[in-house]
Formats: C-alpha cells, structure tokens, sequence
C-alpha cells in the first residue's frame, strides 16, 4: 500500500491551530478567526490535492497510508498511530473539510458580536481535527480517539454559551448520552481485540472471514450501539434536539453535516463484521426504520425551527442507517445520502441561522411568517434545501434518498414490504414537515410582533450558503452519475459483486410512488397552513401532535427507566459508601493512628533504649535463626 | 621482604578525585580568606564530582575485582551505584550551598556570646564543603569494597564526616548537636556490632573477603558464620534504618540541617544499599537459607512500622524519617528476591527514591517563619492557597513516594515488587502493597491539609528560594515526573547495569 507523508497534516494544521487559539488567549482574538478559517481551507486544499491524486491512480492502488508512530507495543500487541486515506475516507476528508470551511466563514459574521468568538473557532477547529482523525485511523483504537474528540468539541461548543443554565444541562445530556453510546465502541473493541488479537480494520477485515457468527454479532451489536449514540438514533436519539443550545453554525456543522453521521462511517467501515452477522444486520435495519420514521412524527410538532430541523436529522440519518443494513449495495447509497444530505441539511441549517439573525434570535416558528418577502436570498437558498430534502427530481435528495426506497424494497419478502413501506411512509411525513416550516417561516402573515423589519444577513453569511446550496442541488446528479459513487466505493464495501437480488419493484415504480407520496405530504401541509396563522401553539390538539412535541415521551421515558432509579442507587451507594466502605477505613484509619501513637512511645529521645533496641533486636534476630535452622 | 600493591589508579579515578578534592578544600579553609571561600569551595565541590561523573563514564564497561588488591571490585552495578551517588550528591550540594541553613561557628556554645558576635560578623562554616566531599568519596568506596575491612573503612569514612555535619544547624542547635551524638554514639556502637560480624566471619572462613566467604559457605562451624552474618547485617541495617536498628533516623532527621538531612536521606540509602546488595549477592549468596528468612522477616516489619508510625507524626521532617523508613522496607523487599530483576529494580528504585527525597527536602528548607523552618506540620494548612507551585510539587513528590502511578516511586514499587513476586516472596509483596496503602494515607492527608484545608491566620511563608535551591529543587521534579512517564529510560539501563561480577 502506498504510503504518503502529507496525511497528518490534514489533522495536525487544525489541531495546531485550536492550540494556539486556546494558549494564546485574548491576544489572539482580532487575529484568531482568520488563522481557524485559514487552516481549515489549507486542510480542504490537502484533501483535494489528496482526491485528486488518488484519483489518478489505479483503484487497487488507491489507498494511502502514513504511519506516525508505534503508540502501544506490549508483548505482541502492537497498535501504531497510523492514518489510512482511502475511497471512503476521502468522501469524508471533503465533506467535513469542506463544508467545515464554509461554515468557519459563516461564523467570522455569525458569531462576530460574540466576545468569545476566538474560543468558538479554537472549539471548531478542534472539532475538524478530531473528525478528521475519526474517519482517517486505520484501527478502531485510533478511530476511538477521534470519536471522544468529536464528543469532546461537541460538548464544548453545546454548551458554548453555558452562561444559561439550560444550555450547560443539554451539553451534559448530550455527553451523558454518548457515554452509552461510547462504552459500546470500547467493548467492541476489546471483544474485537479478545477474539482476534488485533484491532486494525485490515486485521480484523482478514480475522472476520473465519470468525463465528456469534463473536461477530456480539462485535457488531456494540458497534451498533457506538452508532447509535453518536448519530442520534433510537434509543439514544434524546439528545441531538437539545443540542440545538449550541450556536447555529454548530448545528450546521456537527449536528447535522459531520459529527452525527460517524455512526453511518462506523458500520460502513465495519462492513466485513455486519455482512457476517446476520442478527446485528437486521438491528440496524429495525434502529434505522424507527428512528427515520420517529424522528418524522417528531419534526411534524416542532416549533423551534432548529428544532424541527434537529428530528429532520434524526430521521434522515434513521435512513442511512437503514441502508447500510441493506447489505453491500446499501453501504454507498448512505454514503451517497450522507454526503447530499450534508449538504441540505447545513444549507438549511445555515438559512435557519440566518432567520434567527435577523430576527433578533427568535427561533419560534410561530413568531415568524412572511420572511420571505424581507430575506430573498436566504428563503431561496432554503427552498433549494427543502426540495432536495423532500427529493423532488432533479434535486440532490431525489437521487440519494430513492435508491435507498428501491433497494430497501428489493430486501425481499416481508421484511423487504416493511422497510419499503417505512421509508415510503417517511418521505411522506418528510415532505409534510418540512413544507410546515417553510410555510411557516417564509409565507403567511407576520407574526412577530414587533416593528423592526427583519433584515437579510451580510455577504460573509450569504455566500456560503449559496454555495451549499448549489451542492443541495447539483450533488446528487454529480455522485450518481454512472453510478460513480458506488463504483468509487467498491473495493471497500463490495456493492456490484453481491449484489443479485431480484428486483422487487422497477425503479420507475419507486420513483413514481415516492413522488406521489411526497406530493400528499406537501399538500396536506399546504391545506393545513395556508391562510393566517396564530403566534401561538394551539392547546386543544390530538394526542399524538402532544407526544410528538413531548419528543414521543423520550426524555420522560429516560428519567422514569434510567435517570430516576439511577439516582437512587446512586444516593443508595452513597450510603452504603459512607456506612460501609468509608467506616471500614476509618476503622482501619483510626486502628492504624492508635497503633502508630503506641509504637511512637517506643522513641522516647534516649541513646540508651536505642541500644538497648538494638540488642534485642540482633538477640531476637540470632533466636529467630537458631530456631528456624535447627 | 613486602610488595607494594598494585592499584589500577583508572578504575579508582572517580573515588580517588573525590578525595582529593576532598583534601583541596580543606587546604583552602586555610590559606582562603572568608570572603570568598564559599564561591571557591562550591565550585571545587562541583568541579570535583563532576571531573568524578567523567572518569566514572570512561570506565563504564570496565570491570576488574582487583582494582585495589582484592578489596575493591569495580563493576556494572557499582558503576551505576557510583554515579548515583554522585548525581544526588551533585543536586546536594546546591541544597547544601545555601549557607544560612547552617550554624555560623560551630564551635561557639549556643547562646554565648561567640555565637552572637559571629552571627554579626556572618561567619560561615565552609568546612561543610571538605566534610561533604569525603563522605561523598566514603558512600562511593562503601558499594565497590569487597573485603570486610574495606567495607568498615569506607562506612566509617562516610559516617564520621556526617556525625559531624548533623550537628551544624544554625537553629535550634542544641536539639541538632544532641542529634549528633546521637547518631555517633549509636553509629559507634552500630560499626562495633558490624566488626564483631566480621571478626566471627573471618573465624569461620579463615579470609575477610566477600568471594572467600562465599566460597567456604557450606563448611563446618556454621555457627560462627550465622553470627557473622546477623552481626554484620545489623551494623549494615543500622545504616539503612530497618526496624529495630532505625530508633536513630527520626531524631537524626529532625535534628539536622535540612540539606544535610537531604543528603542523608538520599545518598546514604544508595551507598549502604549498594553495600547490603554486594554482600548478599556476592558473599552470603551461598548462604541464603540463613539470612533469607530474617531480612524478609526484617523487611516486612520495617514497612509496616514505618507505614503506620509515619501516620501519627506531626512533623513533616519526622514523618518523612518514618517514610524513609519505610522505604528501606521496600528496598529490602529487592535484596530478598536476590535475582537479576531485584538488582535492577533496585537500583532504579534507589535512583528515584534519591531524588524525590532530595526534592521534598529542598522544599522543606523553604517553608518558614520568622525563626526559621516550620516543620510542623498544623502550620502547613492552606500553603496551596499562598504558594500553589511549591505546594503542587512537594504533593507531586509525596504521591511519588507513595507510589502513585505516574510517578518514579510507582515504577520503582511495581518493578521491586515483581520482582519479589518472581522470586516467591509472596507474603512479603502482599505486606508490601498493604504497607503501601497505609503509607498513601499520610502522605495524602499532607496534600489535603495543604490544599483542602482552610487556613488559619499564621504567619508562616515561603521564602523566595534561591537560584541554587531552585535548580536542585527543579532538577528533582524533573527527574520524578520524567522517570514516571517514561521510566524505561532509566529501567533499561538499570537493567544492562544489574550484574555484580563475583
């Protein structure tokens, strides 16, 4: 394989970067934002230049590695910090490089009356390093350090504005919840390490093909729950719509573009154990079905607009996830629904950012109506994000998200009906919701109540936007193009080789149902929203609209299950703790202080007890020999 | 007719340069004048040890058991005890340089009017230096010698110039001069303890040296060879203060100048360490079925005394002579394993115990107030809040001592006790770690009194130290921290150094 010295850079330009923000302090804070943009083009450049040249080479010969040093060596066990940049891995470089920068410029004007907009671009070049390690670590061990990374900045930048009481609490959910998610990933590890003895891809990839399918579910149900955690999936979704506290640049960026998708990178990266452990496989099917169709019902209730984008992320990736279930032709139609939806969704959430600026932070969809008319540009740019997202034909979300209908049909059988009717449901109350908030923010009457008009954001806001925009249109017919994503993954996941099953329904079919549903989506959405609306939610409103804007009763789920009787184990310990442990050792402690004083009466200051210690203690020596030797 | 012995000067260089420079200070306390005999006699100490440290790199792959007769053996393990001590020694010295921990006339009664004139005329005792250097010179004979008299020798030729130096604070100097006769009266009668050993050696095996004893083990009248050797190791476990031969370590401690106590503290353990280790090693290993048993018995008594007597002390200089004491135990635990892997752990073990002592020493000749140290330990409360940077590095140097991982003490406790463990002496690592635990309480109830604890309205301070003590100070920690984060620096030469040659 071929090795290449400019790998690190990549990770150590923003790393650097983030250190000296943070070293350097207010001195750096008129010049800190430029050097953090800077340093995340640098790092896009690199991975361009990298794409390019891996481009030109032939495909077995497409990947790189570059070893930085031997990290643990004990015994056998050898584990070296190494960077593999390969077909996959590429597709993350850019997208995380890429829409980083972008939103990096946003933030120079998003986040410029904030005092501490310095520590904010430390954070997010933190973040880009950390991510760009996740996806380049040629082991899982070098992947876990960047998915603590991307948890750590994540924590960080949640909770940036940690002044308010709430917002610390979301970034300490969040945390919380990736802990669980997180404690997966270490098991997996070690059973991976138990059963192979190894933990690098390549190694386990060649350990896989003769392990027992029991070991592999085991390793791949732990992955599954890492994925679960990190990418905000059922069970452990509750906490990506809080971390909507985090500025909205964030949200574009971790929350919907890059750091939720790692759980899609994991099980990709980890084909070689899913595609052999059936019982896991089927799970990431079920996780994916319910969290699309979960995060949909919830993203119909939602009035924070950050909000409803947040469930519209929780289901969108429900169908990445769902895709790479699929087997080997799913892994590339998530890939290619991750990239495109990378592009909508911080498009959108960008746009979203921008409602907020110029309507002095409000972010109650119900406070807004009529934006259209005062913020063209921003509403343009959201209409494109939003007929992507709903998949109207030629836009990016059209290509990504049918293909994972059609191959989810063709599963076959029961099951094949079952997700294909899931996801057909889910575009259905996709197109819904999102028509909700567009009609909401952008049409309709003015709802917000005051006089000041609300103006369109600046130029440094603007164009990146635009630019993602144009990837929310054009992606999707750019990365389908002859099947060019799914030939450029194939020595990775396999897709053409195994891929026999019968066609379930012709794609046509597909499209055209999925279009029909899309079209009854909007159109109830259109029915229910037209004409004035209150600034206020309705009350009197059927049981299912209050689940939904209760989360589905997530969080109360979690605090009745978990949180509560978690806390009185925890005060139950404690008790136990003090009563039990904490008395055993002040016994022990008080024991030993008595003893102590005693034995200190035997140093009363006199040579002559010294001596006479002595003595005895030669004489006691000179017994103590005789008896044992005799 | 007699014949001159032959001595091959290359191997005894670095001892011999010691001396030397030894007899070079004492000439300049008498044709120097006052004014500048501190400059001079610091620099000739450190020119001396560190022309030693060079003569000692030359040699370092030599060896030969006949460098002086039969009497001095220079090979790896005592090279790397040698340079040991001559690194502590050279951090040492800067403590020792800060003269004001030390009396202005020895000689002046305390309270005459001697004394106050010379405090006037701020005298200084710089003979400390020429008394430093023949220690130093003694500590490096006492682990190369490899007859019994030579070993007498060098442990009278270090012990005598710091019977004396623990009786030269400059404060509270009738509580340092009775430490001194202390120590002497009990090192005399130690020393007498050791030659009566030997003498019943030399009765048993007709030679005094280590090889000959050795080699005649095994033979008839094994009784004068049991009282040879349990004579001989009380005098030797005098010095490293094992219990019951310690009673001397915390009145001696508390009583010195600190920087002497520091020195003590530190290079007497290696020398006398390095000593028990050649002599176990070499000259009773045949003999182990006898001694085994008692330093086992001697080791796990001295840890646990040590351990739970350090616990009810209420002066820090006390309570860290109850520590060493412990750490002797410890130490012991390695002599015991009598392997390759004990050798080396010791010698790690020693190296770091060295410097981390040498540290916290340093830092406690800077705690004071208006009438000089304060080692009580009451008045330390709330020094985390007033001086947080000397507060961190004393709490970092007691974690070491207790053994925290990633510090030098962790490494060198894990490696002695695996040690002990490959070599069967189970009980003794289970002491160990208990001995550990109950160690962990004192030195941690420090950190909290200086950190945790509010602090009351007294007046005791850190002075500024000065740049000397600063860099001993700095050097110490340095090592500590180094040697916990990376300790196979050290362990690897350690290990290439564990051989004695027979």
């Amino acid at each position: 394989m071929l090795t290449s010295a400019n790998l690190v850079w990549l990770i150590a330009l923003p790393l650097f970067s983030s250190a000296i923000l943070l070293l350097a302090g207010k001195r750096s804070n008129s010049w800190g934002h430029v050097l953090a943009t800077t340093v995340s083009a640098s790092a896009f450049t690199v991975g361009v230049i990298e794409f390019f040249a891996m481009q030109g080479r032939p495909e077995e010969s497409r990947a790189v590695t570059q070893k930085l040093f031997t990290w643990i060596s004990v015994g056998t066990f050898k584990v070296d910090a190494s960077l593999l940049l390969d077909q996959l891995s590429i597709c993350f470089v850019l997208l995380i490089t890429g829409v980083g920068t972008l939103i990096h410029i946003y933030s120079i004007a998003y986040m410029s009356h904030d005092l501490d907009r310095r520590r904010f671009f430390a954070y997010l070049n933190l973040f880009i390093a950390a991510m760009l390690l996740l996806v380049l670590g040629d082991s899982y061990l070098n992947l876990y350090v960047g998915w603590e990374g991307v948890g750590l900045a994540s924590y960080l930048l949640i909770g940036f504005w940690n002044q308010k009481p709430a917002y610390a609490t979301a970034a300490k959910k969040a945390f919380v919840a990736n802990r669980v998610g997180d404690v997966g990933l270490s098991l997996a590890i070690m059973i991976a390490f138990a059963t192979f003895g190894d933990v690098s891809f390549a190694g386990i990839k060649e350990h896989a093909e003769h392990a027992s399918s029991t070991q592999l579910t085991a390793i791949g149900l732990m992955l599954l729950l890492a994925a679960c955690g990190k990418s905000a999936q059922f069970p452990l979704q509750s906490w990506l719509g809080d971390a909507m506290a985090g500025p909205t640049p964030v949200s574009a960026l971790i929350h919907a573009a890059t750091m939720v998708t790692a759980g899609v990178y994991l099980i990709t990266r980890s084909n070689f154990i899913f595609d052999q452990a059936p019982i896991a496989q089927l799970m990431v099917l079920v996780i994916g079905g319910v969290t699309l169709l979960f995060g949909a019902i919830i993203g119909t209730a939602k009035d924070d607009i950050k909000k409803a984008l947040a469930a519209s992320t929780m289901s969108q990736i429900g169908y990445m996830i769902l895709a790479t279930g699929l087997g080997p032709i799913g892994y590339a139609f998530a890939i290619m629904h991750l990239l495109t939806h990378g592009f909508f969704k911080a498009s959108m959430f960008l746009g979203a950012g921008s409602v907020m600026h110029g309507m002095k932070d409000e972010v109650n969809m119900r406070k807004f109506g009529g934006i259209g008319k005062f913020m063209p540009i921003t509403a343009l740019t959201f209409g494109l994000g939003y007929l992507a997202i709903i998949g109207v034909p030629p836009f990016a979300g059209f290509y990504s998200k049918d293909k994972i209908i059609e191959t989810a049909f063709n599963a076959g059988g029961v099951k094949g009906i079952a997700l294909g009717v899931a996801t057909l449901v889910g575009a259905m109350i996709t197109a819904f919701y999102m028509t909700r908030v567009v009609i909401l923010t952008f049409f309709g009457n003015e709802r917000w109540g005051h006089t000041d008009e609300p103006h369109e954001s600046p130029a440094l806001m603007l164009i990146p936007i635009a630019l993602l925009s144009v990837g929310s249109v054009v992606s999707g017919f750019v990365l389908s193009k002859g099947q060019g994503l799914v030939h450029w993954l194939e020595p990775i996941v396999n897709p053409l080789k195994e891929h026999h099953a019968e066609e379930f329904l012709p794609p046509i079919v597909v499209s055209a149902m999925t279009l029909s549903v899309v079209v009854i989506g909007v159109s109830i959405a259109i029915m229910k929203y037209r004409g004035d609306q209150l600034a206020v939610a309705p009350v009197n409103v059927s049981s299912l609209t209050k689940a939904a804007r209760r989360d589905l009763f997530q969080d109360d789920f979690n605090e009745t299950v978990f949180m509560r009787p978690g806390q009185s184990l925890v005060s139950n310990l404690l008790n136990l703790d003090y009563l039990v442990i904490d008395g055993t050792v002040r016994a022990v402690g008080s024991i030993s202080l008595t003893a102590g004083s005693k034995l200190r009466s035997l140093q009363n200051g006199y040579v002559r007890s010294y001596a006479l210690l002595t003595v005895i203690g030669a004489l006691a020596l000179l017994t103590v020999i005789w008896v044992v030797t005799a | 007719m007699l014949t001159a012995p032959s001595l091959s000067y290359a191997l005894l260089a670095p001892i011999l340069i010691v001396l030397a420079g030894a007899v070079a200070g004492v000439l300049v306390e008498a044709f120097v004048s006052m004014v500048h005999r501190t400059a001079i006699q610091l620099t000739l100490s450190i020119g001396t040890l560190l022309l030693s440290l060079q003569q000692l790199w030359r040699i370092r792959d030599q060896s030969s058991t006949t460098a002086a007769v039969n009497s001095v053996t220079i090979d790896k393990a005592g090279i790397f005890l040698q340079a040991t001590v001559i690194l502590l020694a050279l951090v040492a010295v800067l403590l020792i340089a800060d003269l004001d921990n030390f009396v202005a006339l020895a000689s002046a009664l305390p309270g005459s009017h001697e004394e106050q004139s010379s405090l006037r005329e701020k005298s200084k005792q710089t003979e400390i230096f020429p008394l430093f250097l023949f220690a130093v010179a003694g500590m490096m004979l006492f682990p190369v010698a490899t007859d019994l008299i030579t070993l007498f020798v060098a442990l009278e030729v270090f012990s005598l110039p710091l019977y004396l130096l623990a009786g030269l604070s400059r404060r509270r100097r009738l509580l340092s001069q009775e430490s001194a006769l202390k120590y002497f009266l009990l090192g005399a009668y130690a020393s007498a303890f050791f030659l009566f050993g030997a003498a019943f050696l030399y009765g048993y095996a007709g030679t005094i040296s280590l090889a000959g004893i050795s080699a005649a083990a095994g033979g008839a009248n094994d009784i004068f060879l049991l009282i040879g050797i349990i004579f001989v190791s009380v005098g030797l476990l005098f010095k490293i203060s094992a219990v019951p031969f310690h009673s001397w370590t915390p009145d001696v401690y508390q009583g010195a100048p600190t920087p002497v106590t520091a020195f003590m503290a530190a290079c007497t353990k290696v020398a006398a360490f390095g000593a028990i280790l050649r002599i176990f090693y070499v000259g009773f290993a045949e003999s182990q079925t006898i001694w085994r048993p008692i330093i086992t018995a001697v080791a796990i008594i001295t840890m646990l005394f040590g351990s739970l007597v350090a616990i009810a002390q209420r002066d820090v200089k006390r309570m860290l002579a109850y520590s060493s004491i412990a750490h002797a135990g410890f130490l012991l635990s390695g002599v015991v394993a009598l392997n390759k892997d004990g050798l080396a752990a010791s010698l790690f073990y020693l190296f770091a115990y060295g410097f981390a002592t040498l540290g916290a020493f340093g830092i406690i000749a800077l705690i004071r107030d208006s009438s000089g140290e304060v080692s009580d330990l009451n008045r330390w409360i709330g020094l985390g809040k007033k001086s947080p940077l000397i507060a961190a590095t004393f709490s970092f140097l007691l974690l070491s001592f207790a053994g925290i991982p990633l510090t030098s003490g962790f490494v060198g406790k894990f490696a002695i006790f695996s040690a002990a463990y490959e070599s069967g002496n189970i009980a003794l690592v289970v002491v160990g770690v208990l001995a550990s635990a109950i160690a962990a309480f004192f030195y941690i109830r420090v950190i909290i009194m200086m950190f945790f604890t509010d602090p009351v309205n007294d007046s005791v301070s850190v002075i500024i130290p000065s740049i000397k003590s600063r860099v001993s100070i700095i050097i110490s920690a340095v090592i500590s921290i180094t040697l916990g984060i990376a300790p196979s620096l050290l362990l690897t030469t350690a290990d290439n150094f564990a051989n004695f040659i027979k």
